[in-house]
């Protein structure tokens, strides 16, 4: 902190001893290769914690997805499996049905679950699987050059819609949390975002709940983090956090869906 | 007094200087250096720092986890 004045106070309170909050040690040095102020980091990041918290870091295997975090596993120091397009969640099943004292999680975005892997991603909550799946949902396909997907809201303008996304062409933004919510198989369905301390802090505490329940045997948890995706809407990152805010949230209200196996929404 | 004193250090290197930091801290205490990294980010750093309470609030929202937040008990500062 070179451009600063730094006092003798500060220095007195940056001690070892006085160290409050720290990133999670289960993070390679490599750093991230997400785009300045994107929620895939902030998500990654509160996952690592509670991985490393609830002391289940040899326990714990994910499922990497195809997009921005195909290559989650280069940052994360856990054991990953990283799946083709959209069948995270039939790997997942998987992994869970040969490792059923591990703890599963997959890893998804909008594109990757809702679009082309809707047919793996629906089985499996319907059937129940003991995993668990956090979806992030930033209503575009980021990596591939914010081409429209079916999560991006209407009127939303993206590459292959620079118009703006027209319901009686393309069809309305699709809720794919409250439709698997509806399914019998899943036990725990709620929807975060993570521009917000205390977002972040209602995640970590959703992601602890989802890896009981699946210790207990429960069913399929699903979280959904409405993030954002600056570079895709063309925004600065905090100006994204403005506009999430304002048109996402309330077409994908925050909250919990399904508790203990009960719709509550 | 009764605030409780803390103080950030920011990884300058990994910062990419998204902002988000500002906006979550409830203080004003973080801002940006005129000055930028290898890879050219302008970084988030302390402008304010007898205003920080050490709420990890930066931190929590940080994409990329630069920031370490520290905090002296609120018995032991005078």
């Amino acid at each position: 902190m070179e451009s600063i004045d730094v006092s003798m106070d500060i220095n007195e309170i940056i001690k070892p001893e006085n160290l409050v909050y720290k990133k999670s040690s289960l993070f390679e040095e490599k750093p991230f290769s997400y785009c300045p102020g994107c929620g895939h980091g902030t998500i990654q990041r509160t996952l690592m914690e509670v991985v490393e918290e609830m002391g289940i870091t040899e326990d714990v295997v994910g499922v990497a997805p195809v997009g921005c975090s195909v290559t989650m596993y280069e940052f994360l120091d856990i054991d990953m499996l990283q799946a083709p397009h959209g069948r995270a969640a039939a790997a997942a099943t998987g992994l869970k049905r040969v490792l059923p004292d591990k703890y599963v999680f997959s890893y998804q975005g909008d594109g990757d679950f809702a679009a082309i892997g809707t047919g793996e991603s629906i089985h499996t909550c319907n059937r129940g699987e003991n995993i668990l799946v956090i979806f992030v949902n930033n209503g575009i396909y980021g990596m591939t050059g914010g081409q429209m997907a079916p999560t991006s809201l209407i009127n939303m303008k993206t590459s292959t819609t620079p118009y703006g996304r027209k319901q009686e062409q393309m069809g309305s933004p699709l809720k794919i949390t409250e439709l698997i919510a509806q399914l019998p198989g899943t036990y725990y369905v709620s929807r975060h975002a993570v521009h917000t301390p205390a977002g972040v802090r209602k995640l970590k505490k959703a992601i602890i709940k989802s890896f009981e329940l699946q210790k207990e045997n429960k069913g399929l948890c699903f979280i959904e983090v409405v993030s954002n995706c600056n570079s895709g809407w063309k925004m600065t990152p905090v100006k994204s956090n403005q506009w999430m805010e304002e048109n996402m949230f309330p077409f994908y209200p925050l909250g919990d869906i399904k508790v203990d196996g009960k719709l509550v929404k | 007094m009764s605030k409780a004193k803390g103080a950030i250090v920011v990884d300058k290197e990994k910062c990419k200087g998204c902002e988000v930091c500002i906006t979550a801290c409830p203080h004003q205490v973080i801002g940006m250096t005129s000055t930028v990294n290898a890879k050219g980010y302008r970084v988030a750093s302390m402008v304010l720092p007898e205003a920080c309470t050490g709420c990890t609030n930066c931190a929590l929202v940080c994409p990329d986890g630069v920031i370490s937040v520290y905090r002296l008990k609120a018995a032991s500062v005078a």
